[in-house]
């Protein structure tokens, strides 16, 4: 199994001089599911949201380090980030359909491409849709609002639409901390079969998320990355006291 | 628990106890906003019943006649269409964009303040300094005359401000989550702009268009020497001549043209009245119309 | 597959990029040009009429008396007595709207006030020469109706709008919270509305009368229309029951008739620029009150 990310020494200060991520050095293997997990405030969304670049858009006062994706530093300023978010696709926590129909939604990063064959746009909704397992439900009202989705259902339109992109990595921001039990299994279902295709970074919504869908795993406190590793040794034999307390659900 | 009300009310034992106050000091406040509005309602109401005699077929559709003491004022309600239409053509697009950048691009500097202390004074500028600039930049620098051209680009820097406003309002109340999810998949800030943001405050944005050209429709003194035209018995044929529009000529008719009857006056006011009031009904229908189907 | 996409979308997009930019600066571009132009034709006027001779109690262009004063003291008058209407109509209906009425009332009284707002000056003026006047002066038994007095009534109406819609804003930034503890300890909402909420919002208010000021000072066909056009220095308070002369009214009436670039011509522009540099200070006073007001919003909440 190869890296797909290596990051080294990744420094990050927020405008307000938050730091938010101190000194993390960490490898993303392809075709796995890693987790990012810790208290909040941790650095985790901050972490995922670097690894495509979104962080642009926030008030980031300084940056060092680097973060190689596929042996290329994707914090210079010559990545061109457009490509780059098509390759690294994300779904946030909170379920943030476009205000388009169910159809457009999902098609909307290849019509951003400039994607104006109506086969390819079909197929490549088809395929979203089935993937991300909301295919049946709504194939015969794709021109309904995305809003009129349940909230699990959107969350699933949102997946929909990043994998519509084909992108080689999905990052997962909490993705199931909005919804109820039943759509928060259907989505972990979903994610063992989508890291064959696809490499899963997921901030999960609590440590027990994080113990059943990890392959491999990364322990953030307060901005520092403790621990990573493979599921077996973070979650049955860490060798960090903070991890086993947070794990055994001392804190957090 | 039960003594503090009688504590209260025994300190106010002159008669004025606080809920006493409350009531004279409420009904004040309705006395005052009774006497704001009734003026205006009573305005509308005189206006209506003694204009809708005068409006027949012929007055909306014929040239004035005798010195303009007979006929229609065709030419007039031509006029202020075209200004307006004018108005727009300059001030939309211009003022669209500038709302466009203070809300999407524009960063938090002293740039950008100054630009906000420039729309402000724009705001804020005597519609008769317009006029006076627009004399001096567009009928004599510029050499366009006193035409339909000069009086709609000088319409249109005074509305700018308004347009601008309503602009950046009415981005601003789009939710970032928007714009985060579509820069997400690959757009760019322009392509998420276009896409996404505009279509959704394409409702406040049309409201605040509207309300800016209504201004523009009503307005006499920017006008009176750009463009405007005391008498015309024709219509206008490019957007080099001159025009006569409604306001102007209300103000003709009432103060420079000694036995006008009272009814041309009253139909004249009536149209001007229906036309900037429809804008502005139409402008109300927008906004709740894409209230109540707003899905965020 | 995309190449030829990736090639041209970041193309288009600098380009209209480069547009909106350059029209998020073109209000600084016009507010300059507009100071620019004033003052290229209304400078030469300090030359070649004269400070001195400017600011004499004389205007009569034709025979080349170009004492500005009593212009500006004809808009002063009418401004001040615009404000003694509409200051305690428009705040008062403010507070109404935002603390008493209930919403039925203020889904009629809004609309209303917006309809105002929306009334052009030429048709107040209009059913000021036909309506009002003729009332005025049979009721307080003048020579003529048309007044100080009548411009005042007619601009109070006209700053309204601006007064409502602002202060009633400011009012309704007030947090709940404030209210809530307000009442928490006994006070009746009169009490809260005059101790605490009126208080909190002042600087809004403050902004409100400012920029309706603002507006009174710089409207033109109303006034024009109904101040009688008396180009005379007012002596005491019954200046009130007489003709005047506003700048803007001037400037409306005689700009007709100049010649380009005469002095009769230069003097109505350097009247545009005090125009144009009250109506600065006016905005600028009123956005740095509320901007400071702003400031204090987030230090408390942070």
């Amino acid at each position: 199994m190869s890296d797909i990310f290596e990051i080294e020494d990744l420094r990050l200060t927020y405008s307000d001089n938050n730091e938010s991520l101190r000194g993390v050095s960490m490898r993303i293997p392809e075709h796995a599911i890693t987790v990012l997990f810790g208290p909040a405030g941790g650095g985790k969304s901050t972490l995922l949201r670097v690894l495509n670049r979104l962080n642009d858009l926030a008030d980031v006062k300084q940056v060092s380090g680097r973060v190689l994706f596929h042996g290329q530093d994707l914090l210079s300023p010559t990545v061109d980030v457009v490509e780059l978010r098509r390759k690294v696709g994300i779904v946030f926590s909170r379920p943030a359909p476009l205000p388009l129909s169910i159809y457009e939604n999902v098609c909307y990063g290849l019509r951003i491409m400039g994607e104006r064959r109506k086969a390819r746009l079909d197929e490549a909704v088809e395929r979203g849709l089935r993937q991300a397992m909301l295919w049946e439900e709504v194939y015969d009202r794709l021109d309904a609002s995305g809003f009129a989705l349940s909230g699990g259902q959107q969350q699933r339109l949102c997946l929909a639409r990043t994998l519509a992109l084909q992108p080689e990595v999905v990052l997962l921001d909490e993705p199931t901390s909005a919804l109820d039990p039943i759509s928060t299994a259907r989505i972990e279902e979903m994610m063992q079969t989508l890291k064959d295709v696809y490499t899963i970074v997921i901030a999960p919504h609590n440590v027990q998320q994080a113990a059943r869908v990890a392959d491999q795993a990364a322990f953030f406190l307060q901005g520092e990355l403790i621990e990573w590793g493979d599921r077996g040794q973070i979650f049955v034999r860490p060798r960090d006291r903070r991890t086993q307390e947070y794990i055994e659900g001392r804190f957090g | 628990m039960n003594e503090r009300p009688m504590m209260l009310s025994s300190v106010n034992r002159q008669g004025l106890t606080p809920r006493r106050v409350q009531q004279l000091g409420y009904g004040l406040l309705r006395l005052i906003s009774l006497i704001t509005v009734l003026p205006i309602f009573l305005v509308v109401v005189y206006i209506v019943v003694r204009g809708v005699p005068s409006i027949d077929w012929e007055f909306l559709t014929a040239m004035p006649r005798e010195g303009m003491r007979a006929g229609g004022i065709l030419p007039a309600i031509i006029g202020t269409v075209y200004l307006t239409l004018g108005t727009a053509v300059f001030a939309v697009p211009l003022g669209v964009a500038a709302g466009v950048y203070i809300a999407e691009y524009a960063a938090d500097n002293a740039w950008t303040r100054l630009i906000r202390i420039a729309i402000i004074n724009l705001a804020g500028i005597p519609s008769v300094v317009y006029g006076l600039f627009g004399f001096g930049l567009f009928v004599i620098f510029l050499g366009f005359g006193t035409s339909i051209l000069a009086a709609s680009l000088t319409l249109a820097i005074m509305t700018l401000p308004v347009i601008i406003s309503t602009t950046e309002e009415a981005l601003r109340s789009v939710p970032q989550s928007f714009r985060v999810v579509s820069i997400s998949l690959g757009a760019t800030r322009w392509q998420t702009i276009w896409r996404v943001v505009l279509p959704q405050a394409l409702p406040g944005i049309l409201t605040g268009v509207i309300l800016g050209l209504e201004r523009a429709a009503g307005e006499t003194a920017p006008i009176l020497f750009t463009g405007a035209a005391f008498f015309l018995p024709r219509l206008p044929q490019s957007p080099l001549d001159a025009t006569m529009a409604l306001p102007y000529h209300i103000f003709v008719i009432s103060t420079q043209v000694p036995g006008m009857p009272v009814q041309i006056q009253f139909g004249t006011v009536l149209v001007l009245l229906v036309f900037v009031l429809g804008m502005n009904l139409v402008a109300t229908l927008i906004r709740s119309r894409a209230r109540a189907r707003r899905e965020w | 597959m995309t190449r030829q996409t990736k090639q041209t979308a970041p193309q288009q997009d600098r380009l209209v990029t480069l547009l909106i930019r350059l029209s998020g600066y073109s209000s600084i571009l016009l507010v300059t040009l507009i100071f620019i132009f004033l003052m290229k034709e209304g400078l030469p006027a300090l030359a070649d009429v004269g400070i001195g001779e400017l600011f004499t109690d004389r205007w009569y262009p034709i025979e080349g008396y170009f004492g500005i004063l009593p212009l500006i003291s004809g808009s002063l008058i009418v401004t001040l007595g615009a404000m003694l209407v509409s200051v305690p109509l428009g705040v008062g209906t403010a507070i109404y709207l935002s603390e008493v009425a209930p919403s039925s009332t203020r889904e009629v009284v809004k609309p209303l006030v917006e309809v105002l707002a929306g009334l052009p000056s030429v048709v107040l003026g209009f059913l000021g020469i036909i309506a009002a006047a003729p009332l005025l002066r049979r009721l307080l038994d003048l020579p003529t109706g048309l007044t100080a007095f009548a411009g005042a009534l007619l601009l109070g109406l006209i700053a309204i709008p601006t007064i409502v819609s602002i202060a009633e804003d400011a009012l309704n930034t007030v947090p709940a919270a404030y209210r809530q503890a307000a009442l928490a300890v006994g006070a009746t909402p009169w009490q809260t509305i005059w101790g605490v909420t009126l208080p909190a919002a002042r600087s809004g208010v403050l902004t409100a009368v400012m920029l309706g000021m603002g507006r009174a000072l710089g409207e033109t066909m109303a006034v024009m229309m109904v101040t009688g056009n008396a180009p005379t220095l007012p002596h005491g308070l019954d200046a009130l029951f007489m003709p005047v002369r506003t700048m803007t009214a001037t400037i409306a009436s005689e700009m007709g008739e100049v010649a380009t670039g005469s002095a009769h011509y230069q003097v109505l522009f350097l009247i545009g620029i005090v125009l144009f540099l009250f109506s600065l200070v006016v905005n600028v006073l009123a956005s740095s009150v509320s901007f400071r007001q702003r400031k204090r919003a987030e230090r408390l909440l942070s």
